[in-house]
């Protein structure tokens, strides 16, 4: 899965990457396929060579070797700045059809039965990036009909739902997970599947999908080739600290 | 003392810093970043005195907020994310606390609460956004209409408007702004008059130690002001808006400090493991918090070992290599 978040950055973006799985997929994506990429966190490091892995958006390795090391309110200004397309990577225990994403608790609100991080910097992402790429394991008591809270905005309802809602761009573009690739419908925004990783069929994606997703568009992801892998185990994360 | 009209800040001991400003029900607004440069030796010190009913305010945090609300210091916590990154996805003892309804809180999102720090320390009443539209940040609130009239707590979570320069209608968040009695941040360097310097990233703690009545500073080292002043490019808090300065190295400990020493991940992993089960966590407490007297004791029990470990490459300013897993 890092490496098919890794394969969607190309040289030149500019990503903001959150915390989880976004960070091995922007370590990869820097050390493999786009080392001219620019990683920024909202924590206020600023194009991160990334020397090694990051363990957390504050870790002392994203504050090595940046444009500018500064603090939220410069990095917030970055990721919604009207002239760059930032592509935030976001991750979430829930998500519906939709792409919004719940961060916050499953249950209800006031007496949760897990109480999760909360948004952090991912309800802002969502808001005021020009992208955003959504990495889940994909499990059915993940992929919901509806999230138990709404931290982070996808196309919320449908197209139009944005702009009514009062943004101004954004919305998520991508769903990466350990079974295959999902996108959203231009018309509807609603999630179906792209790819389906090999080894893994369309069908056995819609049984671990809780909702009905469109799975007729599906082609077979390019498999992970032998180099890819070596490179994620030697140089990305030799001490497996997230692989 | 004081220079053109100014209280001058007073180098303090630990303890003599929390029985002066900390009070039971303060309102605490906090530095550092979930695994980054969190205030440690101090928060130490307010569970060793008791301090209870503290109501705190955060963006990311973090091993110091954790802290509290698991030893019972806190009433309330208002934050936008609770975690310390691969090293719990979410906060132990915050979680546990959330799900047992001990505590109060209210759900912001990072760029909310920065932007709430921000304006208290402008002193105005809100600050305006387009974050969080469309979300449950926006729409669900955590205080109960009771708490909104206790001492300090904002009236309103949020509100929404639309922007009074647009013809076609632009919405806008406004976020309240955060008033804290007192803010708490770890520096690398303070100077002997109270100029204070960080290195790394600031997160948003310039914002937050200006957002309260009175500010304290730890730090890794007190130096000589003249010697902060030779590059002022780099200092960010001036010398008059500090309170009190405490002189403690490894006060972040277990979190990092740039250029200082990396965060203990081993500690870290053996907390997140201990807090899970309330016996064990009271067994951590014991050990790291009511067990030992003093900052120098603690820094003895983590042991000469860790601490070289962990220590800082200049080149880096982090450890390279750090065996973490």
């Amino acid at each position: 899965m890092a490496i098919m978040a890794g394969r969607m950055v190309k040289n030149g973006d500019v990503i903001f990457c959150g915390t989880g799985l976004s960070l091995i997929a922007a370590t990869v994506a820097k050390k493999i396929y786009a080392p001219e990429s620019i990683i920024f966190f909202e924590t206020g490091g600023i194009d991160t060579p990334l020397p090694e892995l990051p363990l957390s958006v504050a870790d002392l390795r994203v504050m090595y070797g940046t444009s500018i090391n500064a603090g939220l309110l410069e990095s917030f200004s970055i990721l919604g700045h009207k002239k760059i397309h930032t592509k935030a990577f976001l991750g979430g225990a829930q998500i519906d059809r939709f792409g919004n994403l719940n961060s916050t608790c499953i249950g209800d609100y006031w007496h949760p039965s897990v109480r999760l991080s909360g948004s952090g910097g991912g309800c802002d992402a969502a808001c005021l990036a020009a992208e955003v790429i959504i990495f889940m394991q994909h499990e059915r008591r993940r992929f919901v009909e509806k999230v138990d809270y709404l931290t982070s905005p996808g196309w919320l309802s449908g197209p139009e739902a944005r702009r009514k809602a009062g943004m101004y761009r954004g919305g998520p573009s991508a769903v990466v997970t350990n079974l295959g690739v999902m996108r959203f419908d231009e018309k509807t925004k609603e999630i179906y599947l792209s790819e389906h990783h090999p080894g893994v069929t369309p069908q056995q994606i819609q049984e671990s999908t809780g909702f009905e997703i469109d799975i007729s568009r599906a082609v077979e992801s390019k498999p992970v080739t032998e180099e890819e892998l070596r490179l994620l185990r030697e140089e990305v994360d030799p001490q497996k600290l997230i692989i | 003392m004081s220079k053109g009209g100014c209280k001058m800040a007073k180098i303090l001991t630990l303890q003599e810093a929390v029985t002066t400003f900390i009070k039971d029900g303060s309102h605490i607004a906090i530095g550092g970043f979930c695994t980054a440069r969190n205030p440690m030796a101090l928060t130490y010190e307010i569970i060793r005195q008791g301090k209870k009913n503290l109501h705190l305010y955060v963006h990311s945090h973090g091993q110091a907020f954790d802290l509290l609300i698991g030893a019972g210091s806190v009433k309330r916590v208002e934050l936008a994310y609770g975690g310390m990154g691969r090293f719990a996805s979410t906060c132990v003892r915050f979680r546990k606390a959330i799900q047992n309804v001990d505590i109060e809180w209210e759900d912001y999102t990072n760029y909310e609460m920065t932007l709430r720090f921000f304006a208290g320390s402008l002193g105005i009443p809100f600050m305006v956004t387009k974050t969080s539209l469309g979300s449950d940040v926006l729409t669900k609130e955590g205080f109960r209409p009771e708490t909104r009239k206790e001492y300090k707590v904002v009236r309103k979570k949020l509100a929404v408007m639309n922007s009074p320069f647009s013809d076609e209608g632009d919405k806008v968040v406004l976020v309240p702004a955060i008033n804290a009695d007192v803010a708490v941040i770890h520096a690398q360097y303070v100077g002997e008059e109270g100029t204070v310097r960080i290195e790394g990233l600031k997160f948003t703690d310039v914002e937050i130690a200006k957002c309260a009545d009175k500010l304290v500073v730890t730090c890794e080292r007190i130096v000589p002001e003249p010697y902060l002043r030779q590059n002022p490019d780099i200092n960010c808090l001036p010398f008059f808006l500090v309170d009190a300065i405490v002189e403690v190295p490894y006060g972040a400990h277990p979190t990092s400090c740039f250029n200082s020493y990396d965060y203990d991940a081993q500690h870290l992993n053996m907390y997140r493991r201990m807090a899970e089960d309330d016996g064990n966590f009271n067994q951590y407490l014991s050990e790291w918090v009511y067990g030992v007297s003093s900052h120098n004791e603690y820094v003895a029990r983590v042991g000469i070992e860790r601490l070289l470990e962990i220590k800082a490459n200049p080149a880096f300013g982090f450890r390279p290599g750090l065996k973490r897993g």
